[in-house]
């Protein structure tokens, strides 16, 4: 193959690595713009999304299809109750204390990580794309599927702006991000709020696991690098910024699916870690927002 | 000395004879893991000056564990360097890293410094296993025995020996604790406690608060490189999986339980936590899980440790 036809199958992954990339980082920026929240269980609740993806779709039998709706419907939901449930019992009682909050998620991260290791098992399991076609290319044959992750990421995404902006909930969102005590004085319920963008935060990481699982499989591991990419895309990004989430997104999930393709995936890894660790000591503003203090 | 001091000096001084005498009553298997856990305790007292004392919530300490014990293993397996030298390769290893991390990581504050301190962590992980050639990554290198012997003037110690091992693991756990003790009773330690209280009013009264918590940085380092250094050179074991994030989480838990900026603190949580994971494990293999729900329950119900509470509760001198 051509590098032409290369570097063309290297930025469509990396489109569909970006598209899932953005709506975990989308979640991952909300908890941290509103709550003030460094959610590092963030990456369990995508796992748990693909875990439960799993679940739900070797409930039913029939076309694929089927299983794949189910899942993509109640996975998220699911683990959005988890996150809802969470919020409750643990990080309202620590008074969102950034440095207690840090502890009682990494805590999270670990029961997360052993309950799907001790309910679900250390194999990778795959559940089925909803419907089987490859786009034929004149170089390669390309899933069809894939192309419609890109598709529905972005549909899932307007559909998160549209609740930020254009409905009730979301300027409540809004007015508790923006000032907390004021909007307390204003009669808004500021702790539903809280666990209502905690939910959110963990159901979009959740949508977006259900998206990737029928072209990577799930396993209890899988939750580490996407914690790792979100983190970067959001501190790039800039935190609170959504625009800035959703470039980073796509610089860092183009640079990714096209990097791995040329170098050693743990050197680029590496590379980027580094990178990112450097951009916030020197920029710690991102490339669009504003500080993370 | 004032009475609480010398109330301090009793109590630590009780606590390394009772580890002494430990070592000659305690079945093997126990003996084993308290040789274990002294080592371990040395990483978390480490990691309490940073954190405990100078209210660096660092969430990378583990780079610093797995630099002195890679300066130290890797120095020995392939190079064939005696015990002394390749300790002070691990700690040489471990001052540098601190140094440099400590250099562009405090110039962050707060949730920044966490997830700078994290990164920099997993750089150094991923790089363990970039190097595979000469870390062979999480498969790890088993120190030769012949290797493992410390040499002093006139007597060759066998670190492989059980006794031995104790009673090397108990120097060190003593000569750290010495030094820590009288290091938060020195001014450079009561500089660090305000600096955490209050950063802004240090640098008013001319302090130079960067200054102060690098070198911080670099004592702690130096402390957790000296524990990896000793515990590759004591267990044999050099790998991967002691420079991942679960090592950077490990210390914070044991500092957090056994009491934050507290000098016996360390020692408390870590031995308290190995007995928790000891008994769980009869009853199930998810031993994260422990330390999952006994995270969230200190920073729920008991924020201030072991002996964090005591010293609120009772033992107001306690240091």
């Amino acid at each position: 193959m051509a590098f032409g036809p290369y570097f063309l199958l290297a930025t469509l992954e990396g489109l569909v690595t970006a598209a899932v990339l953005a709506l975990t980082a989308l979640g991952l920026s909300l908890v941290f713009g509103v709550m003030r929240v460094v959610n590092v269980a963030h990456g369990e609740f995508y796992m748990l999304g693909a875990v439960l993806a799993w679940w739900l779709a070797s409930l039913v039998s029939g076309h694929p299809a089927i299983g794949f709706l189910l899942a993509l419907i109640v996975s998220p939901l699911l683990v959005a109750a988890v996150a809802f449930l969470a919020e409750r019992l643990v990080l309202s009682r620590l008074k969102y204390e950034p440095e207690a909050t840090i502890v009682a998620t990494i805590g999270l991260l670990y029961i997360i990580q052993q309950l799907a290791l001790t309910f679900y098992g250390p194999e990778a399991r795959p559940v089925r794309a909803p419907f089987d076609m490859r786009i034929a290319l004149p170089w390669f044959g390309y899933s069809a599927y894939k192309l419609s992750v890109i598709g529905m990421a972005v549909l899932l995404m307007l559909a998160t702006w549209i609740l930020l902006t254009r409905t009730k909930i979301g300027l409540l969102m809004r007015a508790t991000q923006s000032d907390r005590e004021t909007a307390l004085a204003f009669g808004i319920p500021v702790g539903r709020v809280y666990a209502g963008v905690f939910a959110l935060g963990a159901g979009l990481a959740a949508v977006a696991a259900v998206l990737i699982v029928p072209t990577q499989q799930a396993h209890y591991l899988m939750g580490l690098d996407p914690l790792l990419l979100s983190f970067i895309v959001v501190i790039i990004g800039g935190l609170g910024s959504l625009r800035g989430t959703l470039v980073a997104a796509l610089l860092i999930g183009l640079s990714d699916g096209i990097i791995s393709m040329f170098f050693s995936p743990t050197l680029a890894k590496m590379l980027a870690t580094l990178l990112v660790a450097l951009v916030l000591v020197f920029r710690p503003q991102g490339l669009f927002g504003t500080a993370m203090r | 000395m004032t009475r609480a001091g010398a109330r301090n000096l009793l109590l630590h001084g009780a606590v390394l004879v009772l580890l002494f005498a430990l070592n000659f009553v305690l079945p093997e298997y126990h003996r084993g893991i308290l040789s274990r856990v002294m080592v371990l305790a040395v990483f978390a007292m480490g990691y309490n000056l940073a954190f405990g004392y100078t209210g660096l919530l660092s969430l990378g300490h583990a780079m610093f564990f797995a630099a002195g014990l890679y300066g130290a293993g890797l120095t020995i397996y392939h190079l064939g360097w005696s015990v002394w030298p390749a300790f002070g390769a691990g700690l040489l290893a471990g001052g540098v890293v601190a140094a440099a991390i400590g250099f562009l990581a405090l110039r962050t504050t707060g949730v920044a410094f966490m997830i700078v301190t994290l990164m920099f962590a997993q750089v150094f992980y991923l790089g363990t296993l970039y190097f595979t050639t000469y870390t062979r990554g999480e498969e790890g290198l088993i120190l030769p025995q012949a290797s493992r012997k410390l040499e002093l003037p006139g007597a060759e110690l066998i670190l492989t020996d059980p006794a031995v091992r104790y009673m090397t693991a108990l120097t060190l756990f003593a000569a750290v604790l010495v030094g820590i003790f009288l290091l938060v009773r020195s001014s450079f330690g009561r500089a660090l406690v305000a600096i955490r209280e209050n950063e802004e009013r240090m640098r008013m009264l001319g302090y130079d608060v960067f200054a102060n918590k690098l070198l911080a940085m670099i004592v702690s380092g130096v402390i957790c490189a000296a524990a990896g250094a000793a515990y590759a050179v004591l267990f044999g074991y050099v790998g991967s999986g002691f420079a991942a994030i679960q090592y950077s989480i490990l210390p914070l838990l044991w500092v957090l339980l056994g009491g934050a900026a507290t000098t016996l603190g360390p020692l408390i949580g870590t031995l308290f936590m190995f007995y928790v994971i000891d008994i769980a494990s009869g009853l199930t293999r998810a031993h994260l899980l422990v330390v999952g729900i006994a995270l969230i329950l200190v920073v729920l119900y008991f924020p201030k440790g072991i002996a964090g509470t005591i010293r609120e509760r009772w033992l107001r001198w306690l240091q």
